[in-house]
């Protein structure tokens, strides 16, 4: 298989994220590291907030990963890994640091310091893995949650809409932009590695269904991820210097009479049981905003 | 020795010490009275005088968080904040020492509001006294280069592995001007090596840090270690003082520095700036005939508990000025003392005196009335009778 000029045959054996780790069944950020391995290697050094990954690492002294990790306080990801990445520039050292945070570090408690470190240039990418909510601490609702979505902070469904993290990271002007997602491994994969031979700062938000936390058989972790992009409600873009490029996945869904029922996908999910028609309608209604208000920018 | 005098604020002091530390990475967000620390630093980079990076971050979260990811990194990081900004980067502070990562941070000792205030108490610094780092209170310019150079030395020593703060009084150093010998860069690299610490994230090398326990006796284990390491700089801090001195020819006595100590009965106990004043108030109460001495702490943390205990032994008082309060029960650095004093069997009774807080102008006059009046209800009724007295002048 080939996509994007990369062949999965190309790609390193070696295993990253190690089996026997203590992710949940099904866990799309799993995925997500295995892919990050395969891409960057041994170049990468990652620094991870508190959140799902802070588990899956394993227990001192043991640990299930083969990357650098710097596990840090919540809000301060991005911060660190500016230190990171400056010290490595001085020491004149090649290292791709990567900031692997969830929605809560992504877009609530550390959006500042990822706004900052954005406007600032710095050399560092940050994959914010968005499960929709605060899984760590028991699926409560963050601003990345959709509307309509049963947490445990929001019992009857949430009543806001989910924040557009990466039009915000589009208006930094920063050098590279992108979504992906865990069902698109060779996307994820390509974006990746683009991000790496840029300089600056560069976002990634890869759309990770959780099992846990949305209430879906754990083997179905790639068909939701799949069914998010089919139904148009998760668009998978890339910007480099600000021009947005739909990817080739999320392009026949421009057209949205192309596009699966929504319904298709929140209904083999027990998060969005409570949605009314109604609801559903506003939610359509939504997506259908955010798809045009993306394709301005292309 | 070939003298360099030149005319420093306590702030220019630090960015000097820093300069001539040959810090690689700095980080810092602006709060008064620390601004000009870093505003001098920058000068220093951007017109070649300094080969470092800067970052300019969004808050002092970030700064500290930022210092923490380069010097984990394998450089030498330095940041500086006061006040608020230090309250913000608390989480940091923790994590850092937890970590044990080196790293030193000058703190421009200002007041907590609400209210809003500017001025100096040592709120800011003594809050922090939990968090595992050693800390230093200077008592002018001079002390403030010369401590911010030992305490990259004192931090990156392999016995310590710790991060450490310096603390210098808001505006009465920070923004008043001092001769300060500045030393040569030649002197300083002779007495601080190059980088060293526990360890070094780079790529390839799969090490990580701080992910969680499994059993946490190993964790309690990790937080004693922070303790004794604490203990053990003690014996450090006596060595890079001594060298210190042999090289510049100004030595601080390590953790505690006594003034006309040798006879007295009656001992004053303060840090920082206003230990100055209390020097004055000491001369003006001996010229009266007291019997009175001064004990300068110049570090906090680790506590010199015996150091204290050694001096103290024998007199008939002791009275320590706090320019900060633990509300609700007294001035943090009497607790400390009365602590460890009763502990060691130092039967002395021992007054706290709270003043100077949120900026409240305290002179030596001030200092030598509240010692007199102590002295003299010890030898009239032989104990103290209000033993945590707030002085508003």
């Amino acid at each position: 298989m080939i996509v994007g000029g990369i062949s999965i045959r190309e790609l390193p054996r070696k295993k990253y994220l190690l089996p026997g780790n203590s992710s949940c069944p099904g866990c799309p950020e799993a995925l997500g590291l295995r892919y990050l391995g395969m891409a960057l290697g041994d170049r990468v050094i990652l620094v991870v907030p508190a959140g799902c990954s802070t588990v899956i690492e394993g227990l001192a002294p043991n640990y299930s990963m083969r990357f650098p990790i710097v596990n840090v306080p919540f809000a301060s990801a991005d911060a660190v890994a500016s230190g990171v990445a400056t010290a490595k520039e001085v020491l004149g050292e090649d290292a791709v640091v990567v900031v692997w945070a969830g929605d809560g570090a992504t877009a609530d408690i550390g959006f500042a310091t990822l706004s900052g470190a954005a406007e600032r240039g710095d050399n560092i990418i940050h994959i914010c893995v968005d499960n929709e909510a605060y899984m760590n601490t028991g699926i409560q609702r963050s601003s990345l949650t959709p509307y309509g979505a049963w947490t445990t902070t929001t019992w009857t469904g949430k009543k806001e809409r989910k924040k557009d993290v990466p039009l915000i990271m589009l208006m930094h002007k920063v050098p590279y932009v992108a979504t992906a997602s865990v069902g698109y491994p060779m996307d994820f994969i390509e974006k990746l590695r683009r991000a790496a031979s840029i300089k600056g700062f560069k976002y990634i938000h890869l759309h990770a269904p959780c099992p846990t936390g949305w209430r879906f058989d754990p083997s179905l972790t790639v068909e939701v991820a799949k069914l998010a992009v089919e139904t148009g409600m998760w668009i998978l873009f890339e910007a480099i210097n600000g021009k947005v490029k739909i990817s080739p996945s999320s392009l026949p869904y421009r057209d949205r009479s192309r596009r699966k029922p929504i319904r298709d996908y929140i209904k083999i999910q027990g998060r969005f049981r409570a949605l009314t028609d109604k609801e559903l309608r506003k939610l359509e209604s939504m997506v259908d905003d955010v798809w045009d208000t993306l394709i301005k920018f292309t | 020795m070939k003298l360099v005098v030149m005319h420093l604020t306590g702030n220019y002091a630090v960015a000097w010490a820093v300069k001539l530390s040959r810090v690689k990475v700095v980080s810092a967000y602006p709060i008064t009275p620390q601004t000009t620390i870093v505003e001098k630093i920058s000068e220093f980079i951007e017109s070649g005088m300094m080969d470092a990076k800067i970052v300019r971050v969004e808050s002092e979260h970030s700064a500290l968080a930022t210092v923490f990811g380069a010097a984990s990194s394998g450089v030498r990081a330095f940041t500086a904040t006061s006040s608020h900004g230090l309250m913000y980067m608390y989480e940091m502070v923790w994590w850092s020492a937890g970590a044990r990562v080196p790293i030193v941070m000058a703190i421009v000792t200002r007041t907590i509001g609400a209210p809003w205030n500017i001025w100096s108490d040592h709120s800011d610094f003594m809050s922090q006294r939990d968090t595992g780092w050693l800390m230093i209170f200077a008592e002018h310019n001079q002390e403030v280069l010369d401590s911010v150079i030992q305490l990259f030395r004192i931090t990156e020593d392999p016995r310590v592995y710790l991060p450490g703060m310096i603390a210098l009084d808001a505006f009465i150093l920070s923004h008043t001007t001092e001769p300060v010998d500045v030393p040569d860069q030649s002197l300083v690299d002779s007495f601080l090596p190059s980088r060293r610490q526990p360890y070094t994230f780079k790529s390839g090398d799969p090490i990580t840090m701080g992910n969680l326990p499994s059993n946490p006796r190993d964790n309690m284990k990790m937080r004693w270690d922070v303790h004794e390491s604490l203990v053990a700089a003690k014996k450090v801090i006596m060595e890079v003082d001594r060298e210190w001195g042999e090289l510049t020819g100004r030595s601080y006595g390590g953790l505690i520095e006594c003034y006309r100590c040798s006879d007295a009965k009656y001992f004053i106990i303060g840090v920082g700036a206003w230990v100055g004043d209390m020097r004055e108030a000491v001369d003006m109460l001996r010229s009266e005939g007291y019997e009175v001495g001064l004990i300068k702490l110049r570090f906090v943390r680790p506590f010199p508990a015996e150091e204290l205990a050694e001096v103290v032994r024998g007199g008939k008082g002791a009275i320590v000025f706090d320019r900060s309060v633990s509300a609700g029960s007294a001035g943090p650095l009497y607790l400390d003392t009365v602590a460890h004093l009763g502990a060691l069997n130092v039967g002395v009774p021992v007054k706290n005196v709270i003043a100077g807080i949120a900026g409240v102008d305290v002179t030596y006059n001030d200092i030598a009335g509240v010692v007199r009046s102590f002295i003299e209800e010890i030898e009239s009724k032989g104990v103290v009778s209000n033993y945590v007295e707030w002085y508003f002048g």
